[in-house]
């Protein structure tokens, strides 16, 4: 049933996609993809919003590059591997794609980098999580732009041990971002001597999450690792406040975005430690550009949302740099340059395709000291792009270690 | 601790009590499933629309015009239901002579605008859905600790579920809304308006869904999606209970959820498909379900 609603949604989508490039493919355009989760769950992450945050970044650039109009193309890969590729294929051959911005989902994006590395498009990762994209399924034409598995631990599961969150256990979603994530910080709670006591695999999109707290609560384990994103999370931590499990767990949020703590509100999030590449309250520059953002679409934007914006900027800078849309010229750019811009000051791409960038452990704030709307952070530590991202494993062939 | 195969007692019951919880939600929208099928002869998808759309219809009541949680109770199943009867007046009634697989389809298609249009006004990322204050906090009962809300829901659906099969198995009104699936021509014939039967009918199903809509959303995230994952769920445990079989389906709804429950302790990778490999094995053995008839 599921996949004949896909099938729908899809020819719709080809339908409004191919009218709107019937003219691409001409070398007087630039043409960028973004190939995301549209409707799903991971929708509000990045979504549509972020489409309106890749515009934004264009007509910022001015609407064109060496003389030739940037086009914007958009699809919705529905969570499916097999779409995200087949449609990346697609614009590669008929409509003369010059570089893409992958959404959320590793699974996807895992696929998505296969098919940048055979036909050569610079392939943006900016909404998966999976530290993989960067070792073992890392290419030359890829970069993973805003966070990663390895990142998300470094920040809040040191945060948390360093606490005295030492026995640890995980809730982790059944597929291959979550149980790289439960790997990553139980590395982390293992290196700063702590202890992982056991671990449930919850499969995505799980109706109910009560069963398995009850579980994660008779471990005895301290620290209640979210293993999860989206609506998993947010799902799952509103039934651990109604079991009384964080009275006796301290949660901690390997992945959360500001959209999922709005839904959920202060008053079930509040204390949660998470990691975060972006707030948008952090300076008056991040202020200046959420305010931009927020008159569009009436929300502030989430970390993927500027990190969209700012890729497809560091993209149109380097084919201006270069002169050229080629790929290996507008790679070795990408890799020889500083991105300075609202989402990061000083970053760069690593020859294994990470851009390190600063990364922030952030603490939710309670309804007493929140004191505007979306005022839901607040700093517990900056961390330097080295520490977050960490040292080159090797495991990706074009970085030794 | 005392143990049973390995697994000590409070685990189990803690996970008995859970199970009955969920339970609860499968078979209340079951119920209104078979209900629909049973008397209508229509397989309606549009089941789990209807469920997120009680919840929506609650959550706006709450924030746009300060209906509280008990009077969103009656009334979010009344407007609900009151849709129910539009659909069936305008669209599912044209299509009663034909074969129930344009039901199907037309119910199909209406599932899909309603989510599309909540996703497209709502996002994907739901909102809450306060817990009423009178249920608020839980109950130590020693091997677990339930919130009291949760408690609620058991009791709700399990009066909820068995005043309806009393209405239909036992009082005159029942009686003649099974004349009416036994032979609707004669029916007519005694003086009875059969189309308001049926509307009232389609209406009354749909109602239990928004029903249980209400009383999911202090529980879930209120979002587009809710509806999507259970009716697949409800589907299989109509199957199982017997296709247009009242008890069948409460029953089923209630023993399944705890069966998944177990299964989340046991071999948590498989609790998602637990429901579809009973119905399989069902299918097989017992094709007209546990409760079915011939």
């Amino acid at each position: 049933m599921r996949s004949r609603a896909r099938t729908i949604r899809l020819a719709a989508l080809i339908v409004s996609c191919t009218a709107g490039s019937a003219a691409s493919g001409a070398s007087d355009q630039v043409v960028i993809g973004d190939i995301d989760d549209m409707s799903g769950v991971y929708a509000d992450v990045m979504g549509a919003a972020g489409v309106e945050a890749i515009n934004m970044a264009i007509a910022d650039f001015g609407g064109s590059v060496l003389g030739r109009k940037v086009v914007l193309l958009t699809a919705d890969h529905q969570n499916k591997p097999d779409i995200g590729a087949s449609k990346f294929r697609e614009w590669a051959d008929q409509n003369g794609l010059n570089g893409l911005l992958g959404g959320s989902n590793t699974g996807v994006n895992i696929a998505m980098a296969k098919v940048a590395a055979v036909k050569k498009v610079p392939l943006f990762h900016i909404g998966p999580g999976g530290a993989s994209l960067t070792n073992e399924d890392c290419t030359a034409y890829t970069v993973h732009y805003v966070y990663d598995t390895v990142a998300l631990a470094n920040g809040t599961a040191t945060a948390i041990v360093n606490a005295g969150g030492k026995s640890w256990f995980y809730l982790t979603a059944d597929y291959a971002f979550g149980t790289q994530l439960q790997a990553a910080a139980s590395k982390v709670v293992e290196a700063h001597g702590g202890r992982n006591v056991g671990a449930v695999r919850v499969p995505l999109g799980a109706a109910d999450f009560s069963s398995f707290l009850l579980q994660a609560q008779a471990s005895g384990a301290q620290v209640l690792g979210l293993a999860n994103a989206g609506t998993d999370f947010s799902n799952s931590l509103k039934a651990a406040n109604e079991f009384g499990i964080t009275r006796t767990m301290k949660p901690a949020a390997l992945l959360a975005f500001l959209t999922d703590i709005h839904s959920l509100g202060l008053g079930t999030a509040q204390g949660l430690y998470l990691t975060t590449a972006w707030y948008w309250d952090l300076n008056p520059e991040t202020r200046a550009f959420a305010k931009r953002f927020f008159a569009k679409v009436k929300r502030q934007p989430t970390m993927d949302q500027a990190g969209a914006y700012s890729a497809t900027l560091t993209y149109l800078k380097a084919v201006k740099a270069v002169g050229s849309t080629d790929p290996d010229k507008v790679m070795a750019e990408l890799k020889n340059t500083r991105i300075n811009d609202v989402f990061t000051q000083g970053g760069y791409i690593r020859a294994d395709g990470a851009m390190i960038h600063d990364m922030y452990v952030m603490q939710v704030k309670t309804p007493q000291e929140s004191r505007y709307p979306w005022d839901y952070y607040k700093i517990i530590k900056k961390m330097s792009g080295e520490e977050a991202f960490g040292p080159i494993t090797g495991l990706c062939p074009l970085a030794r270690k | 601790m005392t143990q049973i195969f390995g697994i000590p007692v409070a685990v189990i019951l803690g996970q008995l009590t859970l199970g009955l919880v969920n339970g609860s939600f499968y078979a209340l929208l079951s119920l209104g499933l078979a209900v629909i099928f049973g008397l209508m002869g229509v397989v309606n998808f549009a089941h789990g629309a209807y469920y997120t759309l009680g919840a929506f219809a609650a959550l706006l009541g709450l924030q746009y015009c300060g209906i509280n949680y008990w009077a969103a109770l009656v009334l979010a199943p009344l407007a609900v239901g009151a849709v129910g009867i539009a659909v069936e007046r305008l669209l599912l009634r044209r299509l009663y002579g034909l074969d129930p697989l344009y039901g199907l389809l037309l119910t199909f298609g209406l599932a899909l605008i309603v989510e599309g249009s909540l996703h497209q006004v709502f996002g994907a990322s739901g909102q809450s859905y306060p817990v009423p204050q009178s249920l608020a906090g839980a109950v130590n009962l020693h091997f677990m600790f339930l919130p009291l809300y949760r408690a609620w829901v058991i009791l709700a659906s399990v009066v909820v579920c068995f005043g309806t099969w009393f209405v239909i198995e036992r009082t005159r009104l029942g009686a003649t809304l099974r004349a009416a699936t036994e032979n609707a021509a004669l029916l007519g014939a005694f003086g009875v308006n059969v189309p308001l039967l049926k509307a009232a009918t389609y209406g009354g199903g749909v109602a239990l869904a928004a029903l249980a809509g209400v009383l999911a959303s202090p529980v879930v995230l209120v979002n587009s999606h809710m509806g999507n994952s259970l009716v697949t769920v409800v589907f299989a445990v109509v199957v199982i209970g017997g296709m247009g079989s009242i008890l069948g389906a409460i029953v089923s709804g209630l023993v399944l959820g705890v069966v998944e429950g177990f299964t989340k302790v046991i071999y948590p990778e498989a609790s998602n498909i637990v429901v579809f490999v009973i119905m399989a094995l069902v299918l097989i053995l017992r094709p007209t379900g546990l409760f079915g008839r011939e």
